[in-house]
């Protein structure tokens, strides 16, 4: 269920006075049953580009292929394409419009045409799986609270039971408590259902905890495209960007400036607190008097 | 798909047309109107052709911008030309069954078509090359003295720019909100008109409640910041003549005496319809 895009380009009011390029000639693979990361400062074509992998966006140019087939071809289905890859936008609360919570997860599954109990069984699994319980079902979304919305959101494109799960910064406007809980319920999913996951975001912090590969985008264009540790290591060239690698990073690199022999690559609060455990065991075991 | 659609349609560019006050440009949109309306020779049109073609080029906006407004107008523009055409009673130029065409219906029809098409182009021309908010700005200061009978002059002002600043913001808006549900599957495509009236429902009702929650969030940014109406409001750029606008003042003012003769003549039309025999 991989998607493979191939020499995209996307120009924004192409042919006027307002013609933008937002992304230039980008070629990734996004294989199945990976933990993506896309990373970068406002305005980068982050979003832009997540809107293609459903087919909301046209490319200027190039394709998109979805199991190797081109989404671009004639008769392709785009309405198959969007079931299959699931995309949660920035502030998804703002598309709730049902009476009640329940109804409205019902939607996306209702426009593909399942029958009532399977639509039903999916609303049910998708609220399950982000946390709300049937105590919510009769509610009025808009009475819920801001991080109870974003979570029945994001179960009405659950409930599509997507291959390819996007979400297009889900955490933001959230406080860290319900941050965690949204980023923690995405991982969750992401290891029982083995489906792929692309988080955009652009904290590290939030991203590096979670993702097994990370695609750094800048100005429209792919600046690292890498594991997480190896992409940190660019910490100096992200600042230059308007990103910032997680406050670890920083510290394991000071601390091996002043001569500590810590592992630099340390990518997450654990791994640097282990290896600066191990480091003072080192310093401890040394210094032990004969 | 709904970034293309342009209102307000302000169109950057550096010309003499851009640079003058908006209230020249009102004015001028305003004399170019009534003069449209009052004189019907001719040579009038022709004058007024003249007038609007040497504009459009000083503004150095694309014309296939200017026409863009007539799409709207496009059906009226039909139907108008249809009932002049064979409504109009006088001499039958051509008959048939219960049809005829005169040959004041073909004048009628003509020149309300030339009068509409001029219409929307002369005011594209103002809203091209003027920013919505020097509009309002203009506005606001050629219709102050009503302010002495107690017409809220600055409210509306005020209100027409929030509402002008407000549709670019709500056309995002709607676009974010058809894709999102587009993601979940919806469709605003296809289906008959009632199907299609009920797929609306899942766009209008998360954007009548962004459009409350934004009007909402103003309403507390304008009182954080103490607005309290026009009374002893300071402008940070008033609008001040400069010696362009005087020109342009004058320049009006000789199209318009200049219709107002060439209306007095009736050269062309007494030669053209005397040779035709009409």
């Amino acid at each position: 269920m991989s998607i493979r895009i191939e020499h995209l380009n996307y120009t924004y009011s192409n042919g006027t006075v307002f013609e933008q390029h937002a992304l230039k000639d980008i070629n990734l693979e996004l294989p199945d049953g990976q933990f993506i990361g896309i990373i970068g400062h406002t305005g980068s074509g982050k979003s832009t580009l997540i809107q293609h992998l459903n087919g909301l966006l046209k490319a200027t140019s190039g394709t998109i292929y979805y199991n190797n087939e081109n989404i671009y071809a004639e008769g392709y289905s785009m309405k198959q394409l969007r079931s299959k890859v699931g995309l949660v936008f920035q502030y998804p609360e703002y598309q709730l419009f049902e009476t009640d919570v329940f109804t409205d997860v019902c939607f996306g599954p209702k426009n593909l045409g399942l029958e009532k109990e399977e639509i039903e069984r999916r609303a049910a699994e998708a609220l399950k799986l982000v946390g709300l319980g049937e105590e919510y079902y009769k509610v009025s979304p808009f009475e819920l609270s801001g991080g109870q919305k974003r979570r029945a959101a994001i179960a009405g494109i659950l409930a599509m039971e997507p291959e390819v799960l996007v979400l297009d910064e889900p955490t933001a406007g959230l406080d860290p408590r319900g941050r965690d809980d949204i980023l923690d319920q995405v991982a969750r999913l992401h290891q029982e259902r083995k489906i792929t996951v692309v988080l955009v975001s652009h904290s590290m912090e939030d991203v590096a905890r979670y993702v097994q590969r990370i695609i750094v985008m800048n100005k429209g264009e792919v600046l690292y495209d890498d594991e997480p540790r190896k992409v940190f290591r660019h910490y100096k060239e992200l600042e230059a960007v308007g990103l910032a690698a997680p406050q670890e990073v920083y510290l394991m690199h000071e601390l091996a400036a002043l001569g500590w022999d810590v592992d630099t690559d340390a990518a997450t609060a654990e791994e640097a607190a282990e290896s600066i455990a191990r480091c003072l065991n080192k310093i401890t075991e040394r210094s032990r008097p004969c | 798909m709904l970034r293309e659609i342009t209102l307000g349609q302000y169109y950057p560019t550096d010309s003499v047309i851009h640079k003058l006050d908006p209230r020249v440009k009102l004015a001028g949109t305003m004399v170019f109107i009534i003069s449209l309306f009052a004189f019907g020779k001719i040579e009038s049109y022709l004058v007024v052709t003249l007038f609007l073609a040497t504009v459009i080029r000083v503004s150095k906006v694309p014309f296939k911008y200017m026409i863009k407004g007539l799409k709207a107008i496009l059906m009226l523009l039909m139907i108008t030309v249809i009932f002049n055409l064979f409504l109009v009673q006088g001499t039958v130029l051509v008959k048939f069954w219960v049809f005829q065409i005169t040959v004041e219906g073909v004048k009628t029809a003509i020149s309300m078509a030339v009068r509409l098409i001029y219409l929307i182009i002369g005011s594209s021309v103002m809203t091209l090359t003027t920013t919505p908010n020097d509009l309002t700005d203009g506005m606001e200061k050629s219709l102050s003295p009503l302010k002495k009978v107690h017409v809220p002059v600055h409210e509306i002002a005020m209100m027409m720019s929030i509402a002008l600043r407000f549709i670019p913001i709500l056309l995002e808006e709607t676009d974010k909100i058809m894709k999102a549900q587009q993601a979940r599957g919806a469709d605003f495509e296809s289906g008959n008109l009632i199907q299609r009236a009920k797929n609306m429902v899942p766009l209008l009702v998360p954007l009548f409640i962004s459009a409350f929650r934004r009007a909402n969030d103003l309403a507390m940014a304008m009182e954080a910041r103490g607005y309290h109406g026009g009374e002893g409001r300071t402008k940070m750029r008033p609008l001040v003549y400069q010696k362009r606008d005087k020109v342009a003042y004058l320049v009006l003012l000789g199209y318009f005496v200049l219709m107002f003769v060439v209306s007095r003549l009736n050269i062309i039309e007494t030669v053209l319809f005397g040779a035709l025999g009409w």
